[in-house]
Order: C-alpha cells, then structure tokens, then sequence
C-alpha cells in the first residue's frame, strides 16, 4: 500500500515578491510585474522587457552563507523560496527530522553565462580568416577572464547541491530539466518517491532564470516572445486573440512534500494532498505541439486516473497558458477533449499574464497558487484578456480574480520538445 | 508487489566505438580510447587529454526521413539518438525508427517511455562567435546594440533547440515514436544512472511497460573542457602517456579525463519481454534483471560538493538502499563496477564507502573501472558503467582492471587480466560532482 503524499510548506521568489502572501495578494489583485529588461542591455532587442526579480537577496534567507558565497541566479532563487517552504512547514523547529530521509527533486535550469567575460573570450580566441575559434588562444583568455565558481554553477544541478548543503539532506536528490515541464515533473516524481517510500520528505519544486543575453537571444530567434515593446504590463496575454508570444519571467517556486503519515506524526499543518501525477511526450515535433495536443489530453488523463477523479470533479484549472498562439488554442482543444460538456464550466487561469513564464520553474509556482486557491477559496485571473480569441472559449477568470469554493485543482505544464507534465491536488482531509 | 525490470538491450558509444561488441571486444582487452584532444587545439590547456567517439556521423542511425533533423543536433544529442537506435536493435524491437514500410512497432507507444540523462550542452563555439563576431563596434569589442539589432540574427532561427538537455529524449522519443513518460535528468555524473532508476520506477509502478533509459555527453569542446578543469579534477601529469593516465583505486591516482559517449539501455517489465518473445520469438535476449536501486545526496560544504565527503558515507546509503531493495546481503555481490574515475578524493570516498559496506568481504569482491578506457563521460558514464555490468553477467566474463599497480586499502582492483567466473549479481553505481549518488544491483539473468 502507497503512501498518501501532501503539501506542508510552500515557498517562492517571483516578478511581483519574495513572500507568500504579499505576491498573492498582487496576484488576486491583478498586478503584473512585468517592465523592461534591466538585467542587461536589451535595448534594442526584439523584446526589450520581461519579469525580473527585484530587491532579493538569498543571504536575506540562508542559515549558512559561507557555502553559497558567489552562487548564479538560479541557485539564488532556490535557496530563497526553499527556505521560505521549509519555515513554512515548520521543519526549522522540528529537531527529530531523519535527514537521510530527506531528500530533493529539482527542475532546475542551466545557469546564466558570465556573458561579457565568456564573449571576450570567444572574441578573443576568433580566428576571422579560418572562421573559427582557436582552442589555445581561447583558453589563454578564458582562463584570465572566467572565474572558476560562476562556470561552475552553470550545472543545472547546483541549486539542488546547494539546497542540500543548507539542510543537510542526504537522501535521493535528482534535478530534471524537461524545459517548461521541468518543476511539475519534479514534484511529480517526488511525489512517487515518498508515495514508494524511499523518503519521508522532499523539498520539490524549480528555479530558472532565462532572461540574459543568450537566453533572449535564443527565444527571438524562435519567435516565441512577445515583442510588444511599447506597452510591456500588457503584453503577456493568453488566450487573447491579439496574444504574440509569451513573456520571460523569472524566479523559483518550491514545496515540502512529505507522507501524510509522516505530516501527522510531527503535527503538521496540511496545506493540500498531491493525489494525482500525469507525464507523456508528444513524439511529435520539436518544434511544434501535436495539433490535437495527443500529449497534453494523456498527462491529464493519466493524473485523473491517478487521482480517481473525472471531469465534474475539478474545481480549477492552472493552465500552462503562455501566450503563444499554438499552445493557448491547443492547451484549448485538449481541456475541451479531456473535460468534455464540463469544460466550460471549469474555471482555467494563466498567471503568466501577471509574472511571466518562469520556464522550469512555472509550474511549481503555479501550483503554489493552486494550493492557496483551495486555501482561500479564490481564483486567480488571466489578465489583459479584452478581445477573445474564437479558438479558445473556456472561462479563462478574464482579468479579475474570483471567489469559488476549490476542493481540487488541476495543474497543466508543457515543454519544448513535447513534453506534458500534470498534477492535481486536493483540499486535506479534516 | 511490483512488476520485475529486465534489461534486454544496451547501446553503449564511447571512444571504444558504437554498440555492444565493439565496446565490449576492447573493454575485455583492456584497449584504451584515450589520446590527444583532436575536436580542437586543447595546448592552451593544463590536460590535453580525452577519450573522442571517432567517425560519428549521426545520419548513420536515424531514418531517412529523419535527417534534416539533425541539423538541429549538438553533438550530445546526436550520440544519444545513435545509442538509443543501437538499443532498440540489441532489442530486438521494432519502432517507428528502424521498422520498415508499415511495421507495426512491437510496443504501444503510449506504454513506452524514455529517461535519457544528459549534461549541460555548450553552444557550439565556432557558430555563436561567428555572429558575436557581426556586434563588434571599430575596436573589435563587443556591442550589445548591435547584437541585439542585427548580430543575433546570425544564429539560426531554431539555435536554441540545439542546446536544451531535453532535446536528447526528445528527439528519440520522437524517432522512435515513445510517448509515455519522458525525462531529462540532469545531475553530473550520476544522470545516467538515475535515470535508469526512474526508468525502473515507472516500469514498476506501471505507468509504461519499457523504457529507453541511461544518459550521453559530450564534454569535448573548449567551454566544458575548461569548466572541468576549474573543478581541480583532470589529470595533468600524463599528457604523454594516456594509456596510463587514469589509475581507478590506485594510490598513484592523479585525476580524472574526459570521455565522450555513455549509454543507453532498453529496460522492459518481464512480463512484456516475454509476451514479445511469444509474438516474435528469438527477437533479444535478457541481459540482466534490475533488482535494486538507491539514491542518495553527499554533503561536503567545504568542497561545495565538487567531491563527496571523504567517507563516502552518501555513497554507502545509496548502495545499501540497492541491496535492501534487491533483498541480497553484500556477500551476494560477486563483481562491483564503481565510479572510479581515478579523481583521488573521489577514489577514496568510495573506496570507504566500499569498506563500510562490504567489510571484510572487499577483498574479495572485484572492482572493475572502465574508465581508463573510455574516460568519464559525465552524464553518460552511468550508462557505459551499466552496459559493462550487464555484459559481464551475461558473459560471466569479469573485465580487466587496468593502471592499479597499488591498489586502496581493501579494494581489489589490482591491475588483472579480464577471466571467467561465476557471477550472479553485480552492483554498480555513479557519484556525480554536485553530490548526487546513484546505485543498482543487477542480477544474472534466468
């Protein structure tokens, strides 16, 4: 018999705050955080704005800041909302804790590049008549410009490395990194790990920051973004017939998961059961979601089965809801396939209009708003929806948040490459 | 009670060459692929040493229809895609990649799934400083104006695509046509291997009947060359003498060399081998049952975990959790094939570990590195390191242990010539640079 699997701290650091409640609160008020790109010169960019953190600082979080001294944003990110989610779950004054039975599963991105040094040093190295880099001459300048910590923490496992050196967590730790999907398959199979018994906690969750130089670069190029550069606050708009791609955001959201027999034993404030985990790929393209979103109806089905839950059943639906043309309509067709006659009457809402799409670390923070949409018995709005796209008919929570009783909430993430990642959660037992 | 997991196809590419017998004919002859970085000029730096995979070309393992495809491939994802292709083969399966006109695949693509580990992949040097090189102003330095206006425009439109670790799952997921659960793990040198525990574990919880699974990377090009060398890692002693440059377990041990290349493996639910064995019998074979698996994090804050704590006491939690799981005791175990990379502090950590575990009975148990062979192949390594163990049952052939002239306290991997034995279970397992550990016990098939 499996373990039953809940939520007991919730933590993250986002566009619009670094705390709970406060970003709750901006996001029920229909705030965005969306403003132009500071981080580096994007000026003249084809998207010159995005969703940046702002005013946060990890040493502000970390009880042991002598091993994280110089980490990259991500890592940053990580240790913030972690800290956050372990206060939250108390475990900050529970001394009885097995810390081999604690572990860590991360859908965390890569690292941002050390830009202006890692470019000298290519430039550096250019041989302009072969057109091509010259190992020696480049490593004679990237050894003087990089420094060892920053090319270091480009690994995509070093937020979970350093998450583990500030709780001494010495159980099963395992970062993936499925684009978009990446923190929603992570809670997901940590979920499994604990439902298996391998562990007694995870701290599960994601962070990434995809806004540099490359990384804008690198979605430009595939037309992904935005480019409503004259009016940033409203430019991340799903399921908007006037959407034109999504926003960057940034920042990490994570969980305490542990067994509710575990919860239990320490007297710990339940705050959701995970009872239902959904994955598939498209094998399709990878450029392209498949047309009838075949991957995206199967990860919602297969949590449903999971949960023994149907359509009739679930009272809120985060979508995955970028703001691309093709993954707003699709995402569309596959709740309408999966939902059928109730899919209308199922609210479905996309914060990525308030704080951008955050990549591997989306889905973790939206279903942080889907823990608390149970809490408080409030939904979420997709914002800047004026002008309704034909294709995409559901009851988005069009621009202002809404009271609705929410005993079960489903979560949507998809990624390049066609991957599909679902999870639902429950209100606890009394 | 929880389905049990056969492996019943490898495919292995590593310096040694592509597939099962090529690697597996020079592993038993102890035959090295370690030389001179040839990809670039690496006399800039300290190691100018690696293990390369010669020869590849990726449309060599994709179907025709496929090529324009691989394109978009950094060199990590092609080398996925050609291990899992030789995999499926080894199989025996037929997929949408390899089945001839109208072929049924011999699985519901809804039931299989894919957990291929993969590293973090640098965008290739001369094409992305051939556009940074169009944003330069007069003197020759970089201008963020002009980049953003026209410079990265040079790029190709799906330049991204290229370089997310996902691509490696995705792209065989899609060749073969695999839509069950996907995953992309990313944990340094334990990737593989974690991947193929979570392989284990969706097999065994149902939620697919088989599963591409184990991990690839390339680390051969100037940008991860040099981050592996601010880990402190490499060997820089032997650049004249690579065959004897990594000495797994060896007191003389000098650090580690990059290998490119790892593993894939086609892990199945026995029930459904064998209901595909009914349906088209004599297609593969059973090279091992996967009995158990372990995870584990090391903590060494000192080091900022670039290495494990030095009694390695992470390590021995993830091979005891293998040898709970696979309910053997550790006298059960009749061959080890460890991390070994020939990096001192890590030879040590394990080599505790390995004590602490196994106690008096170490001596006698032997540990068998390939990586003086192929090198560390990073993501990849787990991969190799599974196909060498499920061979070695499915041969009862123990592989040479190579450069170990005087061997840690305990741990017999004394330079030895590869022999006969009789073997039952094999443990094996990955420590990765960041903390992660990964183990699994196999056992002889039948």
């Amino acid at each position: 018999m499996s373990n039953r699997v809940v939520i007991t701290g919730i933590g993250w650091v986002t566009p619009l705050g670094h705390d709970i409640e406060s970003v709750w609160a901006k996001l029920l008020a229909s705030e965005c955080g969306i403003g132009p790109t500071t981080h580096f010169d994007a000026t003249t960019y084809p998207t010159q704005f995005s969703a940046e953190v702002r005013d946060f600082d990890y040493r502000d979080f970390v009880t042991r800041p002598e091993a994280h001294e110089g980490v990259g944003t991500n890592t940053s990110f990580a240790l913030g909302a972690a800290v956050q989610a372990w206060r939250s779950a108390g475990l900050d004054r529970f001394d009885a804790l097995d810390h081999d039975r604690l572990g860590i599963y991360l859908g965390s991105g890569e690292g941002s590049l050390d830009f202006d040094h890692y470019v000298a040093s290519h430039l550096g190295g250019w041989d302009t008549e072969k057109r091509r880099v010259d190992g020696a001459k480049w490593a004679n300048v990237a050894l003087k410009e990089l420094s060892a910590v920053h090319e270091i923490e480009q690994e995509p496992n070093m937020p979970l490395s350093h998450l583990a050196m500030e709780f001494d967590a010495f159980g099963p730790a395992y970062n993936c990194l499925t684009a978009c999907a990446a923190s929603t398959q992570a809670i997901g199979e940590a979920t499994e790990i604990l439902r298996r018994g391998d562990a007694d906690v995870m701290i599960a969750g994601g962070a990434h920051t995809m806004i540099h130089a490359l990384g804008v670069t690198g979605f430009n190029r595939l037309t992904a973004l935005s480019t409503r550069n004259d009016d940033p606050k409203t430019a991340s708009r799903p399921f908007s017939h006037t959407r034109d791609g999504f926003v960057l955001g940034e920042g990490a959201g994570m969980l305490i998961l542990e067994t509710l027999d575990h919860a239990n034993a320490r007297g710990a404030k339940v705050l959701a059961e995970v009872v239902g985990y959904g994955s598939s790929a498209d094998a399709y393209r990878i450029t392209d979601i498949h047309p009838d979103g075949r991957g995206a109806v199967a990860s919602m089905r297969q949590a449903m089965s999971a949960a023994g839950v149907g359509p009739k059943d679930i009272d809120y639906i985060s979508a995955h809801g970028t703001g691309t043309k093709e993954n707003d309509s699709t995402e569309t067709r596959a709740v309408k396939a999966v939902f059928g006659e109730h899919a209308g009457q199922t609210p479905i809402s996309s914060i990525k209009s308030m704080i951008g799409h955050l990549i591997a670390a989306a889905g973790a923070v939206e279903l942080i708003t889907c823990v608390l949409a149970i809490r408080d018995g409030k939904l979420p709005p997709t914002i800047n929806l004026q002008t309704p796209d034909p294709e995409c008919d559901l009851d988005y929570v069009p621009n202002q948040s809404r009271d609705a009783k929410v005993d079960v909430a489903l979560s949507n993430s998809f990624g390049f490459g066609g991957q599909n990642d679902t999870l639902i959660i429950r209100r606890p037992d009394r | 009670m929880s389905r049990r997991v056969v492996i019943t196809g490898l495919g292995p590419v590593s310096g040694l060459g592509m597939g099962v017998d090529a690697n597996w004919q020079r592993v038993l002859a102890g035959e090295g692929a370690i030389g001179r970085v040839r990809a670039f000029d690496p006399s800039g730096f300290a190691c100018q040493l690696c293990a390369e995979v010669e020869d590849f070309n990726v449309k060599d393992f994709v179907p025709k229809s496929y090529r324009k495809a691989t394109k978009v491939m950094a060199r990590d994802i092609g080398l996925a895609v050609a291990a899992a292709d030789l995999a499926a083969r080894d199989a025996g399966l037929v997929t949408r990649g390899n089945a001839d006109n109208g072929e049924a695949t011999s699985y519901d693509p809804t039931r299989m799934g894919a957990h291929i580990g993969a590293g973090l992949i640098v965008a290739e040097i001369d094409e992305l400083t051939a556009a940074l090189a169009e944003a330069t102003d007069d003197q020759g330095r970089f201008d963020y104006h002009k980049w953003g206006s026209e410079g990265q425009g040079h790029l190709t439109p799906l330049w991204l695509l290229k370089y997310l670790p996902n691509m490696l799952a995705c792209h065989v997921t899609i060749i073969h046509d695999t839509q069950g659960p996907s995953n992309t793990i990313t944990c340094g040198e334990a990737s593989a291997m974690l991947s193929m525990g979570e392989s284990m574990r969706v097999i065994q919880r149902g939620a697919a009947d088989l599963c591409f699974c184990g991990g690839v990377e390339s680390k051969i090009n100037p940008t991860a060359f040099l981050r592996k060398h601010m880990t402190g890692q490499l060997n820089t002693d032997n650049n004249e003498t690579p065959d004897k440059a990594v000495r797994p377990f060896c007191q003389t041990a000098a650090g580690g060399v990059i290998g490119e290349g790892g593993g894939i493996a086609i892990l199945e639910s026995l029930e459904t081998y064998e209901a595909r064995q009914a349906r088209q019998p004599g297609s593969g074979r059973v090279y091992a049952e996967v009995l158990g698996f372990g995870a584990s994090q090391s903590v060494n804050a000192a080091k900022r975990n670039l290495e494990p704590d030095p009694e390695g006491r992470s390590i021995a939690s993830a091979i005891r959790a293998a040898l709970r799981e696979a309910q053997i005791d550790p006298s059960a175990i009749d061959l080890i094939i460890p991390f070994g990379a020939g990096v001192p502090a890590g030879d040590q950590a394990e080599a505790a570990a390995l004590r602490t575990v196994f106690g008096d009975g170490l001596a006698k148990t032997p540990a068998r590195s390939i990586k003086p062979l192929v090198g560390t192949c990073n993501a990849g390594a787990g991969g190799l390191d599974v196909f060498v163990a499920a061979k070695t049952l499915f041969e009862q052939t123990i592989p040479p242990a190579v450069n170990c002239e005087q061997p840690l306290d305990g741990v017999d991997a004394a330079t030895a010539e590869s022999r006969k034995a009789k073997l039952n279970h094999a443990l094996v397992y990955s420590v990765g640079v960041g903390g992660q550990n990964a183990a699994l016990v196999l056992k002889k098939a039948g």
